[in-house]
Parts: C-alpha cells; structure tokens; sequence
C-alpha cells in the first residue's frame, strides 16, 4: 500500500507563497500581518513569557547543530548590559540555499523575528551578518529594515512599548569559516574570519565581549509564528525533539529542485518523490548527502531513504546529520570519488589555517582524492585518507572529538569515512588497477 | 594633507559606516565594499584611508581584508563572472559553462571569469553570477549570451561589490 502524497507545510514559507510577486515590500507584509504578533508581544509587555513559549515550542536551531534555542537564550548571564543578537545570515554550506531564499523574499519576517527575540532577551542592538555575495538580499533588507522603522516597528520606543531597537546589517566578503558563529564575530569587529577557542561561549563574551546571541535566519524566521501560534501548538507539529517545520534545499540530480518546507518526520522519499519529482530520467539514487556538506553520506537504499527526517534519529541510527536542511541527489551515474574530492577541495580552500590539522589535513586529503580521481590512486590511498581523518577527528567520530579549534577540519573527513564506509569496494578497485578510464560526471 | 581618497558622497557614506558600530573596526569590512564600488578593486591608496578612518594601521586593513575573497587586490575587468562548480553545480553543467566563458573571455579585459564556491542558488544549478546578479539554469551558450547582454548595454550591472551602480 502507497501512501499518498505529502504536501508541504508552509509557516514560515506562507507569505512567499502568498504574494511571489511583492511578499518582500513592506505592502504585502503588513496586509498578510506582519508586525501583529510583534504588537501583542510588546502590548503585554513580559519578555520572559517570549522565552517560555519559544522553550514550550522546542525550537532548535536550524544553522547546523541543532542547538535548543531558549537554552541559548539562557545562558546570558543576568544583569550584564549590552548584550547583542546576531543572525547568522552567511549561509555558505555547499548546497544550503534556504536563507537566501528568507531574506530575499521576506525580509519583513526575519526583521520581526529579530525584534521579538531581541526584546525576549533584552537586546537593542541586533546585527545580521549577511552573506557578501546576496546583493539583492542586502538591498532587501536593508529596505525592510528602512520601512520598518518607518511604521515604529523599530527605533527608539517601539510602538510606545519603551522598547528601543536598532538593526545594523552586515556584508561578509566570501569565506565560508565566517558562518561559524565566533569566526562571524571576529569578522564582524573588523578581523579575519578566524573561529575563538571556547570558552568563553558567546552567551559570556561574544561580539565586543559581551554576552551575545548567535542564531541563524531561519531560526530567528520561526519565532513570530511560535508567538502567534503558542509554543505548545508550534511543538505539536514535528517529530519527538525534532519540532516544527523546516526547509529543506533539495538540488542535484532531482527533477524539481529547490526549497520545501515540510514538518519534520517526513521521510527522505518523501521529499526526494512526493516533492521534488523523483530523480531525472528515473533513474535510481545512488547516494545522497541529507545536511549539508559537514553531514556523511547515506545511499538510496530503503532503509536510508525511508528513515525520518529528524535530528536526533538520523544522528544516532546513521551517524549523518540533518545539519543545514540541505539534501544533495546523486544519480546512479554518479562517481562518489569525484564528489568527495570536489567537497574536500572546498574545505581546504575554505580551511582559516589556525590549526594545523586542518590547514594541512585537508590540504593532503584534497591532493590524494585528486590522484585517485585521474587514475594515480594507490590501493593503500583510503586508508591513508582515513589516518589523516583520523588526526583531525580521533577516532573518526565527529563532532564528538575534533583535534581542532572548530568543526570545519572534521567536515573535510565525513566525504572520506562515506567513500569508506558506503564504497570501499568501488573504490579500491579504482585505485587497484592503477589507472582509470577517465572522470566521468 | 592629500585630498581623500573617497568622493565627497563617498565620504559621508563612510562617516555613516561608522557611526553604525560601537567599535571603529567593525567598519574596514563595509568600507572596504564602498572603495569596491568606487573603483571597482581594493587599491592601496583606499586601505590607507580606510585606516585613517578607522584609526588603525594600513597593515591591519590589509591583514583583515586580504581574508577575505571579494576584494579583489587588483583590477579586474567591469564585469565579474563568477561561476561555481560545488557539487550540486557540479553534476549539472557548472563546468562546461565555467570552461566556455573562460576561453570565450580569455583576452577580454572588460570580463573578468572567476571559478567560486557555492553561490547558494543551487535549486536553479548550475548558476553564476555576473557581479552579484543571479543566473541561474545555464548553459554555455547561455551563459554567454548572459554576459554578452551586460557588454551591449542591455542590462545594468552592479558594482563590483555587487551594490547598484551609484546614481
Ligand atoms: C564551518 C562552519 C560554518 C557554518 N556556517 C553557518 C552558516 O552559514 N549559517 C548558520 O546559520 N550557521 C552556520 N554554522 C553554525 C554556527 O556556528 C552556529 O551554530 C549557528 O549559527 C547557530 O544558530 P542556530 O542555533 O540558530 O542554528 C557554521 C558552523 C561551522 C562550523
Ligand atoms: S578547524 Fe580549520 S577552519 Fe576551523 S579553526 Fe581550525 S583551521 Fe580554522
């Protein structure tokens, strides 16, 4: 028996879809009640009953690790003034384009999400860090911000609520280690990207040093309608610690690409089939990585393909993650060899260079998947990628032991340990023979 | 004292900038993106004032900006066409259109082709961008076209910060 189809389930994608023409003017967002739940938040004045909802809804963050947000919030130590919100807006993780698509189409949103949580934690000053290469973007919420202050949405004394709040974008200038919440902060004071050792956390001294609250887009995107809709009620959507609603970018080689928001639970199949059409040319899925590049890989095998789409299921039955929401789809004509080595190039090219594991780790790994991939591998080449891994994630088992200050050297070794795990065989018998017929896509 | 090297219009920005942070610094990153659409690169002469306006020394402008790949540290031709090849790019084409508008504009000074990583548009693969304007669903032949489009005047490009052009 097949079930039938699933369907999206639009909160934080609703007005976009409402009003593709013009859902990021200020127009549109207040006709589709932007700003309302901002008005009752304010009106009844009780910032902690913000924390308590967003707590009751079990939102976790949708940046890549899936962190509790009202737990974050909590962590800001009482009484310390200032203290800052940054939204993580640099959305770099190959094959993530879910934070583009939110502020570039509903600005307004994000900047109401940014006021309710500033105002739950008690920030007037908030910054988002915005990929440099999203101009529209940036012309886009700089224009929302512009209009909202308009309405008295943002400013001084907000709606007569004695609120006051002032947001500052700001343009990173390509490098993805920027994404990683203390590289973003030292970027943001006028440095290079480069990630803190912790502790401190930023919740104790972040941007300026002092207690700061890092949270992606789409994060801070989902905060309004928890308001709206009650923490409770946003909970019952989702799955077990999984709640609510994500998106998920779907790309490769899938006949309709792009951004669906789905509850949380659905399947893989689902969401490779019922939404994005299945694979071109129906043809079989080879392998596809289900969160970002940082994630492992999983193949299209039923059990893979049939699991759920929840955070902690998929961490603990496959060791992959659901990471950033992006779910790449490799066809059965796929060589893995040449998507581990070009995802391992990105790592090296993208490594900061502060610790040595991973300025040389991936700079090697990247150098013998290059030879394995044009018929020069040796057939001890795997293992020797794995001993490299293994420097740089003892064990071979991230994220829970790193040798290195941030997760970006790890990422680099989950492309290895998938050829390992998934296709030894293929592999060693094209390093064998010692030579290879050609690269193929 | 030598005039500034920002326009007057220009300067007023920056005062802008930097009336937007608590600390100075935090402003090199968006000054560095105004002398971009100024002058279309990142010259000397521009991290010398920046520091100035910062209040920090030339070399840690150079230091913070050198990071970062969008400053570009020499000229480079009026229209920058970035191409990604990252996986999902990868398996759909973004090669063969990286490789036919780098031989297309090899000995072409107004266009300058730069292979990058993941540009985010990865639903409409394989994508570029011709100074931070989108396109996606390429192929070579329209890749170019793309491009030829901006050379003939048929379309404005940004800067090459990726700002509308100054008005
Ligand atoms: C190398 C690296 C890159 C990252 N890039 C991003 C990014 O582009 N956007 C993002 O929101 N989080 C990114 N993260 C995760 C952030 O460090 C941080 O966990 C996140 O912004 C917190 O927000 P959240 O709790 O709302 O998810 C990255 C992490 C690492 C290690
Ligand atoms: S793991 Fe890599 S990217 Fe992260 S801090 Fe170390 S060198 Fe930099």
């Amino acid at each position: 028996m097949t079930a039938p189809p699933i369907t999206e389930t639009r909160v934080i994608t609703a007005r976009i879809h409402e009003r593709p023409d013009d859902s990021w003017t200020i127009g549109a967002a207040l006709t589709t009640g932007a700003y309302d739940t901002l008005r009752q938040v304010l009106a009844t004045g009780d910032a902690s009953a913000v924390q308590e909802q967003v707590k009751l809804s079990g939102l976790r963050g949708r940046g890549g690790a899936g962190f509790p947000a009202a737990q974050k919030w909590s962590f800001l130590p009482a009484g310390s003034y200032p203290r800052y919100l940054v939204v993580n807006g640099d959305e770099g993780e190959p094959s993530t384009f879910k934070d583009r698509m939110l502020v570039e189409r509903d600005p307004h949103q994000l900047v109401e999400g940014i006021a309710i949580s500033s105002y739950a934690i008690g920030c007037n000053k908030a910054f988002v860090y915005l990929r440099g290469e999203f101009a529209l973007g940036y012309e886009r919420l700089t224009q929302a911000i512009a209009d909202a202050r308009g309405q008295g949405f943002l400013g001084d004394n907000v709606l007569s609520s004695g609120f006051d709040l002032d947001i500052v974008v700001h343009r990173g200038a390509g490098a993805y280690i920027c994404g990683e919440e203390t590289a973003l902060l030292e970027s943001l004071e006028g440095e290079r990207g480069m990630p803190r050792i912790r502790p401190p956390f930023p919740a104790i001294a972040g941007l300026y040093a002092k207690p700061t609250v890092v949270n992606n887009v789409e994060t801070i995107s989902t905060v309004p309608h928890i308001m709206r809709m009650g923490g409770e009620a946003y909970a019952k959507l989702g799955v077990n610690r999984s709640t609510g609603t994500r998106l998920f970018s779907v790309s490769g080689h899938v006949n309709r690409p792009g951004n669906y928001e789905v509850e949380l639970g659905v399947t893989f199949r689902q969401l490779i089939d019922d939404l994005c059409g299945g694979v071109r040319e129906g043809r079989g899925i080879k392998f596809f990585i289900p969160g970002g590049a940082s994630s492992q890989w999983l193949t299209g095998s039923d059990e893979h393909l049939d699991a759920p789409l929840d955070m902690d299921y998929v961490q603990q039955t496959f060791g992959v993650m659901l990471g950033s929401g992006a779910v790449m789809v490799f066809d059965e004509t796929t060589d893995p060899l040449l998507v581990a080595w070009r995802l391992c190039k990105f790592f090296a090219h993208e490594s900061c260079g502060k610790c040595t594991p991973c300025r040389e780790g991936t700079g090697w790994i990247e150098m013998v998947l290059y030879r394995m991939l044009h018929g020069q591998g040796r057939p001890e080449d795997l293992d020797l990628l794995l001993d490299v891994g293994d420097n740089i994630c003892p064990g071979l088992n991230a994220p829970f032991s790193q040798t290195t200050i941030c997760p970006l050297g790890p990422s680099a070794v989950s492309p290895v340990v998938s050829l390992h795990k998934l296709f030894r065989d293929e592999v060693l018998a094209a390093c064998g023979a010692g030579s290879r017929a050609g690269v193929t896509g | 004292m030598s005039a500034s090297y920002f326009s007057d219009a220009n300067l007023l920005r920056a005062k802008e900038i930097l009336a937007r942070y608590p600390r100075p610094k935090s402003a090199i990153l968006p000054l560095a993106h105004l002398a971009q659409d100024q002058d279309g690169w990142l010259s000397c002469e521009a991290m010398m004032e920046i520091s100035r306006l910062v209040g920090v020394t030339p070399a840690e402008v150079q230091g913070t900006t050198s990071f970062y790949t969008m400053f570009k540290r020499e000229p480079c031709g009026r229209l920058l066409v970035s191409v990604c090849t990252n996986v999902s790019c990868l398996v759909t084409g973004g090669p063969e259109v990286l490789d036919h508008l780098r031989s297309r504009y090899a000995s072409d000074a107004d266009v300058t082709v730069e292979e990058v990583e993941c540009l985010a548009a990865c639903g409409g693969a394989p994508s570029m961008q011709v100074n931070y304007e989108y396109h996606e669903r390429l192929t070579p032949e329209s890749a170019e076209s793309l491009v030829e489009e901006y050379r003939a005047g048929r379309r404005t490009p940004r800067t090459i910060s990726g700002s509308k052009a100054a008005g």
